[in-house]
């Protein structure tokens, strides 16, 4: 049996080393950087999970302006990458010009979904569904039937993500208040933890007890503002619950770096294809965090309500309305 | 202390500009080795990647387009010792005239009508935006350089308000107008290259290139060689002495602003026109802060700034390769080689003088540097 499984390993072992030497990944991280504890970090993650397991080195760029995006793409390209992966839909234009000149190159690219090329993978996620779920955990969670919500940028994506929330909250308690507001129309507005932290006490000032942030940056001032006002925040996109232990009802998470592994290791398998990526509940693109530091936050039914709100998403008996599809929300 | 002997010119022009850059490579090199690369082997990669690789120096020569005019802008406002730190916002309105025109016309007009309507409107509301200010110095007597400044907050804001709002195209999430159509484009290069039949690696390099260049030539013939260019320099020499000799100092204080302000704004047809083809948030990305460095070490003369153009152009196009090249070697990293540059080339550009002139008066014979003087 030990025998078996060594040889196996090394029959692994080599077969890795050959794909590996036939595989140049390469990523291009927006203006953000790779360490902007949001976004790109996520995909920073997933990266190096694909690293550490398989050994094979990704080529890393941030970019600093915006013509070095399309310059970006091209000199990894160039340089012999196999699979290009592009963080954020403010690479869409750069990604769709690159990906038609490098056909044999495949390419990916993250919150995008209105592209076509054949080489193309691009990754969507539901953060509607992911939304919603938070929102029934915060709804549980109230004691004033008041809850708010902070975007960051007020962009559509945002506005989903407001929306689905806001679905997840009146499905619990149907006469509750939701506070929506925005951060600012630029991408300054995704890290602005003062003005996020005020906003959260205005909301906080209106009675709301619990506040949903999907402001990048911004959110960390969210967060503060909540737990200095013993108030409780919602994390997004990583696993923030361990920023303010015991003020964080949960984190929505949005699984970018499974969107990064999924697309190297796909490559490396050979499984790669193009298309559209839809990552929803089901598929575990998008869920809620339980961890130690919020697990005296989580009741059992509160637990109970949002898994069963979970599965009902899941198995499609209920349907979170997606904002992008009609640019409105109904709840 | 001994005074010491003046520069002869030719080492204050060629000889100082040299000394501060390879001063502020050997820091840089310093910094490379301790965290661990061979600063011999990124100084190579800087300049192939600037130069060498496919495509890399058409990358050089557009960054050194848009440092030609930022640098220009500064230079004419400084022959008139006006210090223009407003080319950021300048240049960022220039990009909204550019932007406004094409937006409106594009559908109508011939490439050859379009082109120079938006060139022209990209420097008139550039040359408003320096205007103000000029007009606020000269008339009541706000310091030129927190007017500027504070107009590149303006200038960010009304862009924010525009591109985030009324401007912002639809269907999509980023703050930018709609693609121009294709008549609103500035050829590449290499577009141009390949009709007459000659194989270019793509690039962003494009006609606004011809256009900096053009721009150089007219600033000579304006700044040494006409009426207007000696009412420039002779406030900047002296407010008092030029007033004597009735020129009218306020009036030439507000043209060299507009002028200048024109300058910068022209750095849109590069992005704008050249390269992006629509108008997009924060195109400017601190180039219009550049080239006050540039003009600096280009000691305010165009071909000076064509030289230091072409230097900061290719460390921006050899930083980026540097940071594709060493994983250790980050974007900030990149940056604080240009920082150590600008340091050296603009803060502490005077520190090498008083040495050099030691070092000079003690080889050379003092009529030469008598004689270097008057050149």
């Amino acid at each position: 049996m030990r025998i078996k499984t060594m040889i196996a390993a090394a029959a692994i072992a080599v077969s890795t080393t050959a794909v590996a030497a036939d595989m140049k990944p390469a990523v291009i991280y927006d203006m953000g950087g790779k360490f902007d504890k949001s976004f790109n970090e996520g995909v920073y993650n997933g990266v190096q999970k694909f690293t550490s397991e398989t050994g094979i080195e990704v080529m890393e760029f941030e970019v600093t302006n915006e013509t070095q995006r399309e310059q970006a793409m091209r000199r990894m390209a160039e340089r012999g990458a196999t699979i290009i992966l592009g963080v954020g839909f403010a690479q869409a234009d750069a990604i769709s010009k690159v990906a038609a000149e490098f056909p044999d190159t495949k390419f990916s690219i993250i919150d995008v979904s209105w592209l076509d090329a054949p080489n193309l993978r691009q990754y969507a996620f539901k953060e509607h569904e992911g939304s919603y779920i938070v929102g029934v955990a915060a709804a549980k969670a109230s004691k004033t039937g008041k809850v708010g919500f902070v975007g960051g940028m007020d962009i559509g994506l945002i506005r989903r993500f407001g929306c689905g929330y806001v679905g997840g909250v009146k499905s619990v308690n149907a006469n509750a208040e939701v506070y929506q507001n925005m951060t600012g129309t630029t991408p300054s507005a995704w890290n602005d933890p003062a003005k996020g932290a005020e906003l959260t006490q205005s909301q906080i000032d209106r009675g709301a007890d619990v506040v949903y942030h999907a402001a990048g940056g911004t959110g960390a001032g969210v967060i503060q503002a909540a737990a200095d006002a013993g108030k409780l925040a919602i994390g997004v996109d990583s696993n923030q619950n361990g920023m303010a232990p015991g003020s964080v009802l949960t984190s929505m998470l949005k699984r970018v770096d499974v969107a990064a592994y999924e697309t190297f290791i796909d490559v490396k398998n050979g499984n790669f294809s193009a298309g559209v990526h839809v990552l929803g509940l089901a598929e575990g693109g998008v869920d809620w965090a339980l961890d130690e530091n919020n697990a005296s936050l989580v009741t059992d039914d509160m637990k109970a309500a949002i898994e069963s709100a979970r599965a009902d998403i899941i198995s499609g008996k209920v349907k979170v309305h997606d904002y992008f599809s009609d640019e409105s929300c109904p709840y | 202390m001994s005074v010491p002997p003046a520069l002869p010119r030719w080492a204050d022009v060629g000889l100082i500009p040299l000394i501060n850059v390879l001063a502020a490579l050997i820091v840089s090199g310093v910094v490379v080795a301790i965290i661990g690369e061979n600063p011999f082997e990124a100084m190579m990669v800087m300049i192939k990647g600037a130069f060498v690789y496919k495509g890399s120096l058409g990358y050089t020569l557009y960054y050194a387009t848009n440092f030609i005019f930022t640098g220009l802008a500064v230079a004419v406002a400084f022959h008139a010792m006006l210090f223009n730190i407003g080319g950021e916002g300048q240049a960022y309105l220039g990009g909204l005239g550019a932007g406004l025109v094409c937006l409106m016309f594009d559908s109508m007009l011939p490439a050859l009508v379009l082109i120079p309507l938006a060139i022209m409107a990209s420097a008139g509301f550039g040359a408003v935006w320096g205007a103000i200010p000029g007009y606020l110095q000269a008339k009541r007597g706000s310091h030129i350089v927190i007017t500027t400044i504070m107009f590149n907050f303006l200038a960010a804001s009304i862009m924010v308000w525009l591109l985030a709002g009324r401007l912002k195209a639809p269907g999509q999430m980023s703050p930018e107008t709609r693609s121009f159509s294709p008549n609103a484009e500035l050829p590449f290069i290499h577009d141009i290259a390949n009709a007459l039949g000659m194989e270019i690696a793509r690039s962003p390099l494009n006609l606004s290139f011809v256009v900096a260049l053009l721009a150089c030539v007219g600033i000579w013939v304006l700044i040494w060689r006409s009426r207007l260019g000696y009412a420039i320099r002779a406030t900047g020499h002296s407010t008092h002495a030029a007033e004597y000799a009735g020129i009218p100092v306020s009036t030439i204080i507000i043209i060299t602003m507009a002028i200048s302000g024109g300058l910068a704004g022209m750095m849109a047809i590069n992005e704008i026109l050249g390269v992006q083809h629509r108008t997009i948030l924060g195109f400017t990305s601190g180039y219009g802060f550049t080239g006050i460095a540039v003009a600096l070490m280009g000691r305010n003369h165009p071909v000076g700034i064509v030289l230091a153009s072409l230097l900061f152009g290719a460390l921006y196009q050899g930083g980026a390769e540097l940071d594709f090249e060493f994983s250790t070697i980050t974007r900030e990293m990149v940056l604080l080689i240009q920082g150590l540059i600008i340091l050296f080339s603009g803060g502490l550009a005077y520190m090498f003088n008083r040495p050099l002139a030691h070092f000079l008066g003690f080889l050379l014979t003092p009529r030469n540097v008598r004689g270097g003087r008057r050149g």
